[in-house]
């Protein structure tokens, strides 16, 4: 126990203090923080979906929570069910597997709802492209709201979009 | 020719694996499969072929691995009623593979015990195969209901709980059905198959200059291990030799995405028994990395670095010093973290006897990577059939008895350790000289292969090229089809809520075998 505290003392706090981060996340930081406030009034809930994604650009997901970016202490949480879902964060072409998955997740989350597309596969089918087995890019199936390209897009990219999408000035 | 040490008469592959190739009829498969397996031969991948547009049906591919290395057999099938004996009996991985070869070509197993789909769902009809080269790989089919014939689990207070696809958290999508009486599992079965986006397919209206990204994209987490093993196949196919400044990139960055996977898993495992204390450290020193990642090579994941020929990116010497000053400290943390680990009692009481794999029942299913290696099992394609720059790595491979969570946890530590030291000496002495060869188009019908131990276990690339520097196929294998079924054994007898600590243990890859 005492190794894990003085562990805890020596490490600090590194959200929003990164030693080499960019000033731009900092900036995103709090912009992130304030919108959710004012226009949720609560956490903003996100459910993730994976709709046949290579994996890559949910390891970019998961860093938004390590303590770099740490998306939760802005307010945003990750929900188990999209009932509970302000917003969906969908990741990968679309598999023709995963196409009806994908529409009752959508139809299962309360409106309004919003959805980001993570990644050059959801926004436009990236290397998998259409076939057979695979529907393309995230809109040809439910409407999207912002698109966040990259392979994968970095944590920081991916906060922008989350931002772009709750912020009023979308409309 | 080495049929002397060998279980069949087989030609030497050009490349840099030592692998061979054999031409088998149907009826020889099963006796040459009996023979290897006696030997101690594990199946390492299974797929077909359509052979039509060069006028021989079908053929089906068994990849095994014997102690000289790798045997590749080609078995030919006719156009009508493809078919060949089942090896599920010897090799209890075959079963999966075997199912998705007749999901995507129609060649039939004989005798196979589960004849139920694997890899197609709703989105193509049954007798409707999509690698076959008439079919048309733009052509949508109308989605028609999945229906899936789970095995029944029987008997008195036995429940059923059905998970997934789509899960809670950010996982890939798979379903689980778990069988339980009270909170112990009795049975669970996995279906796949979510995340088919036609990748083989689309393999075949590429030229090998494009495959290398998709290669790099079959399971994200493993992208520098798919591109290592997709050059290694490339090469093989044309006789390009890497030169020797490229092969130590490649282990440089193959041990860089080991280290990272580790960290990141690492850190998952303190958060699902409660000690969230452990994802906050290991994954700001996974960031790390992944940020000195970027700014030495460019990418954070190192994607379409290595390409056919050797790397699309050289190293400054000042980068590989700043690369070896960040290694040095997440090692001597990660040294930290480890001691904190070992010593929580609460930790290591979840850790220790759960999900456990014994070392007999990892060799008979083919338990593959660090996994097999955490059940007592001393295999490691760095130290069995090393290439550059590996030869003179002298790898410690991580071995431990136990076959439980605790014991995988302490194999990833060793290995992250273990790529340190590795890491260290190949970056303080890079050789000189060019990063790429070039690479001459191999003729139609030239094959190669690629093997390369990734951070989860062997992955495989099989080429068979066609005219002008097209594929003509190519099957990229993860060794997450090794490891799933092992997943389905390791939570026997468990509790449910250790589901996730066991599955994370493994960390297996859904895009990976899904295709
Ligand atoms: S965008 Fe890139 S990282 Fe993301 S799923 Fe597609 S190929 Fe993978």
């Amino acid at each position: 126990m005492y190794q894990l505290l003085k562990q805890i003392a020596k490490v600090g706090i590194k959200t929003e203090a990164p030693p080499d981060a960019d000033e731009r996340l900092r900036v995103l930081s709090g912009e992130l923080d304030a919108v959710v406030l004012k226009h949720f009034g609560r956490a903003l809930a996100i459910r993730h979906v994976d709709a046949g994604s290579c994996n890559g650009c949910e390891l970019e997901i998961h860093a938004t929570n390590s303590p770099y970016y740490n998306l939760e202490r802005l307010g945003i949480k990750f929900v188990a069910s999209p009932r509970h879902a302000d917003l969906l964060l969908v990741t990968g072409p679309v598999s023709r597997n995963m196409e009806e998955a994908l529409r009752r997740t959508y139809e299962a989350t309360p409106d309004p709802k919003l959805v980001v597309s993570i990644g050059d596969c959801a926004c436009d089918g990236g290397v998998f492209g259409e076939s057979y087995a695979s529907c393309g890019r995230v809109a040809n199936v439910i409407p999207v709201d912002v698109a966040v390209p990259g392979c994968p897009p970095t944590p920081t990219a991916i906060m922008q979009g989350i931002l772009t999408a709750v912020s009023p000035r979308r409309k | 020719m080495l049929e002397t040490e060998l279980f069949v008469a087989a030609d030497r592959l050009p490349g840099a694996v030592p692998a061979y190739s054999a031409r088998l009829e149907p009826a020889a498969l099963r006796p040459a499969c009996e023979q290897a397996r006696a030997d101690g031969a594990r199946l390492v991948a299974l797929w077909g072929s359509d052979e039509t547009p060069r006028g021989r049906g079908f053929a089906l591919h068994v990849a095994l691995a014997v102690p000289v290395g790798l045997v590749w057999l080609t078995v030919p099938l006719p156009v009508e009623h493809p078919r060949y004996p089942c090896i599920a009996d010897l090799f209890p991985s075959a079963a999966r593979m075997q199912r998705a070869a007749y999901d995507l070509l129609g060649v039939h197993a004989d005798e196979s015990a589960d004849h139920r789909k694997w890899l197609r769902h709703g989105a193509w009809p049954g007798g409707t195969f999509p690698l076959r080269k008439d079919f048309d790989a733009a052509k949508k089919f109308p989605l028609t209901e999945d229906r899936y014939p789970f095995v029944k689990v029987e008997g008195e207070g036995v429940h059923e709980i059905p998970v997934g696809p789509v899960h809670a958290g950010t996982i890939e999508p798979g379903h689980f059905r778990f069988s339980i009486v009270g909170e112990k599992i009795l049975r669970l079965e996995e279906r796949l198959g979510y995340k088919h986006k036609g990748i083989e397919k689309r393999f075949e209206s590429m030229t090998l200059a494009e495959g290398a990204r998709l290669a790099g994209r079959v399971s994200g987490d493993s992208t520098v291990a798919f591109a290592w093993a997709y050059a290694m196949a490339v090469e093989g196919a044309s006789g390009t030799e890497t030169p020797p400044r490229a092969a130590a990139l490649r282990g440089c960055l193959l041990e860089l995405e080991r280290i990272a996977n580790h960290l990141g898993d690492l850190g998952y495992l303190g958060n699902d028994v409660s000690l969230s204390f452990g994802f906050f450290q290991f994954w700001r020193l996974k960031e790390d990395l992944l940020r000195a990642n970027d700014a030495t090579f460019g990418h954070r994941y190192l994607m379409d670095l290595i390409v056919p020929g050797g790397v699309a990116r050289d190293l400054a010497a000042d980068n590989a010093a700043r690369l070896i000053a960040i290694l040095d400290r997440i090692e001597s943390e990660v040294r930290q973290l480890r001691s904190i680990y070992d010593e929580h009692a609460g930790v290591q009481d979840r850790f220790m006897t759960t999900g456990a794999i014994t070392a007999d029942l990892a060799a008979r299913m083919g338990l593959t990577g660090f996994a097999a290696r955490a059940s007592g099992i001393r295999q490691d394609l760095r130290v069995d059939h090393p290439v550059a720059p590996y030869e003179s790595m002298e790898i410690r491979i991580a071995v431990q008895e136990a076959g439980d969570v605790a014991a995988r946890v302490a194999a990833r530590f060793d290995e992250l350790f273990e790529s340190t030291r590795v890491l260290r000496r190949l970056l303080a002495r890079l050789p000189e000289g060019p990063i790429q060869s070039d690479v001459a188009l191999p003729s139609a019908g030239r094959t190669g292969v690629g093997w390369v131990e990734g951070w989860r276990g062997e992955v495989l690339v099989a080429l068979d090229a066609a005219a002008d520097g097209r594929i003509h196929r190519l099957h990229p294998h993860d060794p997450s089809w090794q490891n799933w079924p092992l997943l389905e054994r390791a939570v026997l007898g468990n509790i449910v809520p250790d589901f996730p600590l066991i599955n994370k243990s493994f960390n297996l890859s859904y895009s990976g075998q899904d295709l």
